[in-house]
C-alpha cells in the first residue's frame, strides 16, 4: 500500500513538468476537453435532471407538516444539489465514466507498447499522455459540475410543474432562500479535488498495468473502484474541514 | 557504435544477464540471435533504456547511455529509432500523424516539409499513399512497415528492431529483411535487430550476437555461423532437417 502511494507521487512528480511541446500539448488538451468533458455533459444532464426531481419530491414528502413553511422545500432541495448531489454524486458517476475510459486507454497503451515507444523517443510519456487529462479535467469538471447544478434545480421545479408537490412560484421563493455563496465555493472545492482523484488515480492504474487484455479489464474495474472510495473519503474529510 | 560493457541484469533470484559484452558497429546489421526466454529481449530493453543494467555500462558513440541522469538519456534518446515487435504505432492517429509524431515534437520543420519528410519515409518503405488510413486498417506487415517509416523520420543514428519477423509470412519477412538492411547502409546507422529467424541471420547478419543463458555465447557474421562447431549454436540454429541441409552444404 505504502509503496503503491509512493510510486503514486513519483508518477506525478512526471507528470506536473513543463511539456516537451506547447503546440503538441495544446492539441492534446483541446483533444480531452472533447474527448472526457465534453462527451459527459449528456449523462451529467440526463442524470442531473432526474435526481433533482426526484430530491425535490422526497424532500415534500418528508416535510408534509403544515407548521413547516412550503419554501423550505426549494431550500432544502437547492443545497442538497449544491452541497452534496452535484459535487459528490456526479463524480461518482464520471469516477466510473471517466475512469474507465481513462484506464483502459493508458492500460492499453502499456500493453501494446505505445508508452514505450514514447519513452524511447525521447518523450516523457506521464508528461504527454496524462498531464493532458488531468488539466482539461480539473478545467471542465467543474463547469459540468454548474451545469448539473442548474439542470438539477430545473429538475426540482420541473417536478413541482408536473406532480404539484409545490407550487412552482413557492419553488423558486424557497431556491433564493437563505442562500448563502459559500455553499458554490464549497462545492467547487469539492469538484476540483474530486477531478483531481478520478483522474490522476485512473492514470495512476492505467499506466501500470502488465500483462494482456485480462489486467486492462481488471485496471479498468480498478480504478472505478479505488476513484470511487477516495472520493467518498474526501468528501467526509472536506465536509468536516470547510463545512464545521 | 554501441558498446555494451560487462552487462548483468536480475529479475529477482533469476539472472537473465550475465556479465555480456558485445560492441554493435556503424553501418552494419548487429544481430542478437537466441531462444525465447534466453535474455536477448531483456538486452534490447537495456539499449533503449528500457531497462536499468544491475551492472555494467551502456555507451553510444563514447556517450553513457546507462545509468545516467534523464537529461543525457534523452539526448540519445532523441536519436534512436526503434521498431517493437508488434509495431507499437498509436491507434489514435493516422499512418500520416504516427509517421510524423516525432517531427511534431522535436523539430521546427513547417507542415510542409514534415509532409514531404513523412512522404518520403513512407515512400522508401513501398507504402506511400496510405498517409490517411487508420492503423486498424493495416495488415501485420504494413504495420511493421509504417513502424520502421516512424522509426527513420527523425534520421536516427540508431535503430533497434524487436523480431522484425515475428507474425509474418515468409515473403513479407524477406521484405522487412531487405527493408532494414538498405535502411542501414543508406542512412549509415547502427542497427541492432534481436530475431530467432534463421533467413536473416543467414541473408543480413553483418555481426550476430549469440546469447544462450543469459551469457553471450558465440559472436561472428553470417559466413562463420555456417562453419562455427559450436555446439548450442547450432543446435539453436540448425535444428530442423532443412536447417541442418543448410549447414551440410
Amino acid at each position: 500500500m505504502l509503496k503503491k502511494l509512493g510510486d503514486y507521487v513519483l508518477l506525478m512528480f512526471q507528470v506536473f513538468r513543463k511539456p516537451d511541446n506547447a503546440l503538441i500539448f495544446r492539441k492534446r488538451m483541446l483533444h480531452e476537453f472533447y474527448n472526457l468533458g465534453y462527451t459527459s455533459i449528456g449523462i451529467v444532464a440526463i442524470l442531473s435532471v432526474f435526481v433533482g426531481a426526484v430530491a425535490t419530491i422526497l424532500v415534500a414528502y418528508n416535510t408534509d407538516n403544515p407548521l413547516l413553511p412550503e419554501k423550505l422545500i426549494g431550500f432544502s432541495a437547492r443545497q442538497m444539489i449544491i452541497l452534496e448531489f452535484s459535487p459528490t454524486m456526479i463524480s461518482l458517476i464520471l469516477a466510473g465514466k471517466l475512469g474507465s475510459q481513462i484506464a483502459s486507454e493508458l492500460g492499453t497503451m502499456r500493453v501494446t507498447q505505445q508508452i514505450d515507444a514514447l519513452k524511447v523517443m525521447g518523450v516523457n510519456p506521464a508528461n504527454y499522455l496524462i498531464f493532458p487529462k488531468i488539466l482539461s479535467c480539473l478545467l471542465f469538471i467543474p463547469v459540468l459540475i454548474i451545469f448539473s447544478i442548474v439542470i438539477g434545480i430545473l429538475g426540482g421545479w420541473l417536478a413541482c410543474v408536473f406532480t404539484g408537490v409545490i407550487t412552482p412560484s413557492n419553488y423558486v421563493v424557497g431556491l433564493r432562500a437563505w442562500f448563502e455563496p459559500f455553499s458554490i465555493t464549497f462545492a467547487m472545492i469539492k469538484t476540483v479535488v474530486f477531478s483531481f482523484l478520478i483522474t490522476s488515480i485512473s492514470s495512476f492504474i492505467g499506466y501500470n498495468v502488465e500483462g494482456g487484455s485480462v489486467e486492462v479489464g481488471k485496471a479498468s474495474t480498478q480504478a472505478v473502484v479505488v476513484g470511487s472510495i477516495a472520493i467518498i473519503v474526501f468528501d467526509l474529510i472536506l465536509t468536516q474541514m470547510l463545512l464545521t | 557504435m554501441i558498446k555494451l560493457e560487462n552487462i548483468s541484469k536480475q529479475f529477482g533470484e533469476h539472472l537473465v544477464l550475465d556479465d555480456v559484452s558485445a560492441t554493435f558497429e556503424r553501418g552494419k546489421t548487429n544481430l542478437i540471435i537466441g531462444q525465447s526466454g534466453s535474455g536477448k529481449t531483456v538486452l534490447m530493453k537495456i539499449c533503449t533504456g528500457l531497462y536499468e543494467p544491475d551492472k555494467g555500462i551502456v555507451t553510444f558513440d563514447e556517450r553513457q547511455f546507462s545509468n545516467t541522469k534523464e537529461k543525457n538519456k534523452i539526448n540519445i534518446r532523441k536519436e534512436m529509432g526503434v521498431l517493437f515487435q508488434g509495431g507499437a504505432l498509436f491507434d489514435s492517429m493516422s499512418v500520416e500523424q504516427n509517421v510524423m509524431f516525432p517531427l511534431d515534437m522535436f523539430t521546427n520543420m513547417t507542415y510542409e516539409e514534415k509532409l514531404e519528410r513523412v512522404n518520403f519515409c513512407l515512400n522508401r518503405v513501398n507504402l506511400s499513399g496510405i498517409n490517411n488510413l487508420r492503423t486498424s486498417e493495416l495488415s501485420g506487415g504494413m504495420m511493421k512497415r509504417v513502424a520502421i517509416a516512424r522509426a527513420i523520420s527523425n534520421s536516427p543514428k540508431y535503430l533497434f528492431c524487436d523480431e522484425p519477423n515475428s507474425g509474418l509470412d515468409p515473403q513479407t519477412s524477406e521484405l522487412i529483411d531487405d527493408l532494414i538492411s538498405e535502411i542501414t547502409h543508406e542512412f549509415n546507422m547502427t542497427t541492432i535487430i534481436n530475431t530467432h529467424d534463421i533467413n536473416s541471420v543467414l541473408k543480413i547478419g553483418q555481426t550476430i550476437s549469440f546469447i544462450n543463458k543469459g551469457k553471450l555465447w558465440w559472436s561472428g557474421d553470417n559466413r562463420s555461423v555456417l562453419e562455427s562447431d559450436n555446439k548450442e549454436l547450432n543446435t539453436f540454429l540448425f535444428s530442423t532437417e532443412l536447417t541442418k541441409r543448410v549447414k551440410t552444404n
